[in-house]
């Protein structure tokens, strides 16, 4: 099993999200994480899908996405040529005697406390997942009462954008000779 | 200022614009509003049905017959759901299909209001693109764009869901000049590389086979491929969703490959050095167990639609295009080479597969005493002739309407291939005919499929769509039947429908305003056809009384290799040793 980065630019009708996220589900991939939102492109919404699967049934997943009319592109991103951010917000135990400790990890992983209470503070934190886990990892000692992550975004690196042409060029997906 | 219309109206004048001239379906409560103005139109003739499923049958036959769109409608909730198995027919046999079907008012949908399905929802996997429309503004687009989608690429069903307060509200009917889909851009262009490619790969081939899907006919490819074929002298094999692509009677031509196909043509795939594939999927139904698949051989797949390409097959060349443009570029890239010297030599392919034509064409054994159904199939082929369409239900007589009649010319055969939809025949054969009122169409039915959706014999009788019915009676699901004798011991668990006298085909013919005959023995078989062929001035149906042991062979049990095809039960073939 390999993880995979895919973003997917849509058109932002109603139920296109509906039909992206069952055509995973009825081909049996298992969807990891999926965020979506507006782009610098009028009507056109980004999906960042995070998907456990091997090489070849992806293929056919993103030949099928290809074929949604409402999908105008996909770009598997590569982990290395890309940046992928999570945001989490945890509720972690922290009375007047652990309180400290807690804001020094905080302060550690430049994370943010967004809330303070006499018997816990909530903490922001931005990151690639892997991050997120070591933080979890710390924070998990002193009683983790409530967690909540966004999905995965992701965005290539250097200058080139995915959606320079919001059109996409006419589908030969198919004709990649291996 | 253009004229205040209801949203209905617009619909009406949409599906005019679209040049929509034949409608299937019943009206109901949401799609009333509709309704009202269609009645009204001078340009579409709606046929109503019995059942919607029915609707739904009859337009794939009608798209089958003649490459147009065909359109079915029907209301909310039950009337939509029971779109549901032509869509999902549709959608695996490539068929363009517009459904349109009423919707709840927009401020009922979501609270489970009376007759409400969110049919978009229901059909999302099985549907090339559906919308809801709210707006009545927005009909005209709509519409436009479903035709497009359905039309164009590979050919597909799209919904059209219109709630009922969009039908009622009042609009302005403007017809959009251009269609924008930003995200469909279907290639039909074959890249010249590829096609080079392939070229070359044929012409140094020593065994070839041209494997032949339903896509060449949907791409009206069929004399292309005919002169293909005939250029390069490489063998033919039609599958199911292509018999009539290529003329049976053409010496080329080794018949159906797969499951039931002949020894020759599943023995030239299996053993073939290069497969031209056209138009054809690497079904499961074709391939037998896929890994032992045409295990020598080099693949050419041209297809238009990319997601096929790799899906179960790896492909060494592939090709997305239209195959009415790839094949004639695929034609001059082998003149191309041939004016080069450079020519493929088949011989030695060709004696091997005559040998295996040869020893084992299609054959039947006649019972002892009973008709057999195969040789009702064969004669009911050679009486009707070539002005003739043929629909089959699914099962064991659909096998034997694809291996016993002669089909020469595309669009003559109409079936369900890859959902297997029981009941697909005499609905289809309706759609057929409406689109073919000059041709003779026949469903060939079984007595089970037969019981599914014969009301619309009723729709037959009394729209003047004379189709004439030969139903393959042998008292059983009959194919089910054949796999329990094969594979559970003869148990015949609930496959006697009993249905020799119950009911009676006949009288059942004749309830419904149609003629009933009845066949029970060999020597009546030419006359009861050559009667049923008389007979124009209403449906016909012949209940053809047959053994119910008949099986159908060759068989390739599902989950094992082509090699161990057999020609009757325990009976594989002698492939010979020079191979």
């Amino acid at each position: 099993m390999s993880r995979h980065t895919l973003s997917v630019l849509v058109e932002d009708k109603p139920g296109v999200l509906a039909r992206v996220s069952s055509l995973f589900s009825r081909r049996g991939f298992n969807i990891e994480s999926l965020a979506v939102g507006p782009t610098e492109v009028p009507e056109v919404s980004r999906m960042t899908i995070v998907v456990n699967v091997e090489g070849l049934p992806l293929e056919q997943v993103t030949k099928q996405l290809n074929k949604l009319v409402n999908v105008l592109k996909i770009v598997e991103l590569d982990q290395s040529a890309s940046v992928a951010r999570e945001i989490m917000l945890v509720k972690v135990k922290a009375d007047i005697d652990s309180r400290s400790k807690v804001i020094e990890v905080v302060q550690l992983f430049k994370a943010k406390v967004v809330d303070v209470a006499p018997e816990a503070l909530t903490i922001e934190i931005t990151g690639n997942p892997e991050k997120l886990a070591d933080f979890l990892k710390v924070m998990e000692p002193f009683g983790i009462k409530e967690l909540v992550k966004s999905g995965m975004v992701a965005v290539g690196r250097g200058s080139r954008s995915i959606s320079d042409r919001s059109t996409r060029p006419a589908d030969r997906s198919g004709e990649r000779t291996a | 200022m253009s004229e205040q219309i209801t949203g209905a109206q617009s619909l009406v004048s949409s599906l005019e614009a679209a040049g929509v001239t034949d409608v299937f379906g019943i009206p109901g409560g949401a799609i009333l509003p509709l309704y009202d103005p269609l009645m009204d139109s001078k340009k579409i003739r709606h046929i109503l049905v019995r059942h919607e499923q029915g609707a739904g049958h009859a337009a794939e036959g009608y798209a089958a017959v003649s490459g147009r769109v065909g359109v079915c409608m029907a209301t909310s909730g039950p009337g939509a759901t029971n779109l549901v198995t032509p869509i999902a027919d549709a959608h695996m046999d490539s068929v363009p299909l517009v459904a349109i079907t009423g919707q709840v008012a927009s401020t009922s949908i979501g609270t489970d209001a009376f007759q409400e399905a969110d049919i978009r929802g229901i059909t999302m996997p099985i549907t090339k693109h559906s919308f809801l429309v709210t707006n009545p503004d927005e009909i005209p687009q709509a519409v436009a764009e479903a035709f497009h989608i359905a039309s164009t690429g590979r050919p597909g069903p799209v919904l059209v869901d219109v709630s009922k307060d969009a039908l009622q509200a009042m609009t302005t009917f403007v017809w959009p000049q251009s269609i924008s889909l930003p995200g469909y851009h279907p290639v039909t262009r074959p890249h010249a590389k590829q096609v080079r490619e392939a070229a070359r790969l044929i012409v140094e081939s020593s065994q070839p086979v041209l494997y032949v899907g339903g896509g060449v006919i949907r791409a009206n490819a069929a004399a292309a491929l005919r002169r293909l074929a005939e250029l390069t002298g490489i063998p033919v094999v039609t599958t199911l969703m292509a018999r009539g692509a290529f003329p049976d009677t053409h010496e080329l031509h080794l018949g159906m490959p797969g499951m039931h196909g002949t020894v020759a043509a599943v023995g030239a795939l299996q053993k073939a050095d290069l497969l031209v594939t056209l138009g054809a999927r690497f079904d499961d139904r074709v391939t037998g167990k896929l890994s032992s698949f045409a295990p020598n051989a080099t693949i050419i797949h041209a297809d238009i639609d990319p997601a096929e390409i790799g899906k179960n097959r790896f492909v060494d060349v592939p090709i997305v295009g239209d195959l009415s443009e790839i094949i004639p570029d695929l034609v001059a890239a082998i003149e191309a080479e041939f004016s080069m010297n450079k020519r493929g030599d088949y011989a030695g392919w060709w004696s091997q597969l005559n040998r295996l034509r040869d020893v084992y064409p299609l054959g039947y054994d006649l019972p002892p005493d009973g008709l057999s159904p195969q040789y009702v199939i064969e004669r009911l082929g050679i009486i009707s002739g070539e002005n003739s369409i043929y629909a089959a239900g699914v099962g064991q007589h659909q096998m034997w309407a694809s291996q016993f009649i002669q089909y020469n010319e595309p669009r003559t055969w109409i079936n369900s291939g890859g959902l297997g939809t029981m009941g697909f025949a005499v609905p289809a054969a309706m759609g057929a005919k409406v689109a073919a009122p000059d041709k003779t169409v026949w469903a060939v039915d079984g007595d089970g499929c037969f019981q599914m959706t014969n009301q619309e014999l009723v729709t037959c009788a009394i729209n003047d769509i004379p189709i004439k019915v030969a139903l393959i009676n042998n008292s059983s699901l009959g194919m089910v039947r054949q796999w329990q004798t094969l594979f559970y011991n003869q148990r015949y668990s609930n496959t006697d429908l009993h249905s020799h006298r119950i009911p009676d085909f006949v009288k059942l013919a004749d309830a419904y305003g149609c003629h009933g005959l009845r066949c029970e023995s060999p020597d009546e078989v030419d006359a009861t056809i050559e009667k049923a062929m008389s007979l124009d001035d209403a449906p016909v149906v012949i209940d053809f009384v047959v053994h119910k042991d008949a099986m159908v062979w060759p068989m390739v049990a599902a989950g094992t290799s082509n090699d161990e095809i057999l020609v009757a039960r325990a009976m594989a073939p002698d492939w010979g040793s020079d191979d």
